[in-house]
């Protein structure tokens, strides 16, 4: 891991709700967290967490009816959330913060050729003459593994894998210092799965580049992330390194244990396999106290009442829960 | 508790084919030529009574076909298939009716599979109004309030009046396992059953499918992508390439001791929740991408990707499953005994 302590981005207390016809449901709710340079920080979640939502918020496009309702992302010493749309779209998206969407198969539009598409992004951010930015097209298809001549081609003639490829080749376009990765080995087979997961961790070292990476498998996240961040109802549940959440210690917060017990191992047999009973609560009326005390085993009064604060129990280790950090 | 009796055949299916024809250009029709996408080309296995047999296999290689052709729903190109020792490969018909009875299948999308204008009970209904089951609504209302108990679908009185939107994912998939359950099969096709379901409730799930099974004595051909669950939930695995079946066995023999390159890559890239990895680059011993079904490798058709590949490979007809292990462990690759020795060449 990177030992450079420089915070490349720094997200305080950010809040993202949704202003539904049925009222505000509070997807992002107070989260704070930073990204080292030369880091990976994982988001874990199941689905509704949150934590594709904090994903697009971080380039400031929240999904309507989605607003970022307050709080700061502070990416390379500027507070993005007060900038105006226009200075966004010139100087922070894609130029400092880049993302690589969900299901990279259908974001690439399949009525251009792929060398079209990547030339859009360079024309229009860099004023790039063609020849240039054709140069620049094949430096950076060869990074990500990826022969010359697919610019001419269509990408329903490129398999899964090499659209995965194409798009984080064109967030790298602009040399930006954060890329966003939302689960960007979700929709793609095993092997394909442990190709991309490989690309990224070259990327990561030869460009000197953070990552944040999201995905619901804590399996990937254990492959790819320094540090993980488990979110839960639009809250998070804990926050360690690698060796802190995997290793033999184990994590800290109930969600996340169980979460990892959850997960199945290849080369171990298990008899039963252990679920977590009951289902995310509604975020449109959360529960009071402690969002997970509805489906934690180890529920407490306190838990039903008031809810937990992020408090950091080792080094780099933070935990929301009133068991783990009673005594801290 | 059911007991898989390794004598007694359920399903046999015997070097089954689909081909799927493309489309010809005018050249093509003018020669007489005809291509075709092999999704499915020769497999053969059977699955014993209570038994849950998983394929298992990477996108494109003929799991689901093979499922769509258990299930009947495509023709078989070539091959024969016997349910409970009677010919079902082309039935028609009332014979057809009646087998559909006998196999039911779990679709992978809860969401999809289910009319959204349908409230439970009439989803759960709609299979034993079609095989005319049950006097009236209320013999037929009964049978559904049963099969959502079955799954632990409660209270299933409430259940019933509510529309799939109201449900969870977990929640929708259990009332799809109950409207197979209805008709009483005896054999069940789970296309991918829990790849759309969170992880925190996947297991629920497949331990739902699991005690439903051992309760009605069920056999499950289990569908599926993800080698970790399937090593959890199956009694005996087969894993698919392009088309055909390149290793089979016990799913601690295969997955502990895989004797086919192509199932240790798959193996070998399956991520594992364990600390220490970040800085390591995952080394799996495979090359390039999957051939097209349309145009398979001659000789041994992995020999393309295959790291351990020889001229042989290429020349030598292809390899058929042969025993390699215990307990019925196959797999086809003439080269299983050397490659033990050898260094994958990337």
């Amino acid at each position: 891991m990177n030992e450079n302590n420089e915070k490349i981005l720094q997200v305080n207390n950010l809040k993202v709700y949704y202003y539904t016809s049925k009222g505000t449901v509070k997807a992002v709710d107070d989260i704070s967290f930073f990204l080292r340079k030369g880091e990976t920080l994982g988001l874990v979640g199941e689905s509704g967490c949150g934590k594709t939502t904090t994903g697009v918020a971080l380039l400031k496009m929240p999904t309507p009816p989605g607003k970022i309702a307050g709080g700061e992302i502070i990416i390379d010493g500027q507070n993005i959330v007060e900038l105006s749309e226009k200075e966004v779209r010139k100087n922070v998206r894609w130029e400092k913060i880049a993302m690589v969407f969900q299901g990279a198969m259908n974001c690439l539009t399949p009525v251009y050729t792929i060398g079209k598409q990547m030339m859009e992004t360079l024309t229009e951010h860099k004023q790039m003459n063609k020849e240039d930015a054709k140069k620049l097209i094949v430096k950076y298809l060869n990074l990500v593994g990826l022969p010359e001549h697919i610019v001419n081609r269509y990408p329903h003639e490129l398999s899964g894998g090499m659209k995965q490829r194409v798009v984080i080749a064109m967030a790298l376009f602009l040399e930006p210092k954060v890329i966003v990765c939302d689960e960007p080995t979700t929709a793609l087979d095993v092997i394909v799965q442990a190709q991309i997961i490989n690309l990224l961790k070259d990327l990561k070292q030869k460009l000197n580049l953070s990552f944040i990476f999201i995905t619901h498998d804590l399996a990937t996240e254990a492959e790819v992330s320094d540090r993980i961040l488990v979110m839960y109802a639009g809250k998070v549940a804990e926050i360690g390194t690698n060796q802190q959440i995997y290793g033999k210690q184990g994590p800290m917060h109930p969600y996340t244990q169980k979460l990892l017990k959850a997960t199945p191992r290849i080369h171990e047999k298990v008899d039963e396999l252990s679920f977590i009973p009951g289902t995310p609560p509604d975020l449109l009326d959360p529960p009071k106290g402690c969002r997970f005390h509805l489906r934690c085993s180890e529920a407490m009064d306190i838990c039903r009442e008031k809810e937990p604060q992020l408090i950091e129990v080792e080094k780099d280790h933070c935990v929301a829960c009133w068991r783990c950090t009673k005594n801290v | 508790m059911s007991e898989i009796n390794k004598n007694d055949n359920i399903i046999e299916v015997k070097d089954i084919k689909k081909w799927f024809p493309i489309r010809r250009s005018f050249s093509e029709i003018f020669k007489g030529k005809q291509r075709y996408i092999k999704a499915v080309d020769g497999v053969t296995f059977s699955i014993h009574r209570g038994e849950i047999f998983g394929l298992i296999g990477e996108s494109g290689c003929g799991k689901t076909t093979t499922g769509k052709l258990i299930m009947k729903l495509l023709e078989p190109s070539h091959g024969q298939m016997i349910f409970n020792k009677e010919d079902v490969t082309h039935i028609k018909k009332e014979k057809l009716s009646q087998y559909r009875r006998s196999v039911q299948m779990i679709f992978q999308d809860p969401y999809a599979s289910m009319n959204p204008r349908f409230k439970i009970k009439d989803v759960l209904e709609e299979p034993l109004i079609i095989h005319k089951m049950g006097k009236d609504r209320d013999e037929r209302m009964e049978k559904v309030k049963q099969a959502l108990l079955k799954v632990k679908l409660t209270p299933a009185e409430e259940i019933m009046g509510r529309y799939p939107h109201m449900l969870s994912g977990g929640q929708r998939q259990r009332a799809a396992t109950a409207r197979t359950l209805i008709l009483s099969p005896s054999m069940i096709v789970a296309d991918e059953p829990v790849s759309m379901i969170d992880l925190s409730t996947r297991a629920e799930i497949l331990h739902m499918m699991k005690e439903v099974q051992r309760e009605l004595n069920l056999t499950y051909l289990y569908i599926t992508h993800d080698l970790s669950t399937a090593r959890y939930f199956t009694d005996r695995i087969a894993v698919m390439y392009l088309g055909r079946i390149v290793e089979m066995g016990d799913p601690d023999d295969v997955i502990d001791n895989p004797q086919h390159p192509y199932t240790k890559a798959l193996i070998a890239a399956v991520c594992e929740p364990k600390s220490g990895k970040v800085n390591i680059v995952k080394e799996v011993p495979i090359k390039g991408e999957i051939p097209s079904a349309a145009n398979i490798p001659k000789g041994c058709r992995f020999h393309t990707r295959c790291p351990y590949a020889k001229q042989s490979c290429i020349d030598n007809p292809e390899p058929e499953l042969v025993e390699v292990g215990p307990n019925g462990h196959l797999a086809a690759c003439s080269r299983y005994i050397d490659i033990k020795s050898e260094h994958p060449v990337l």
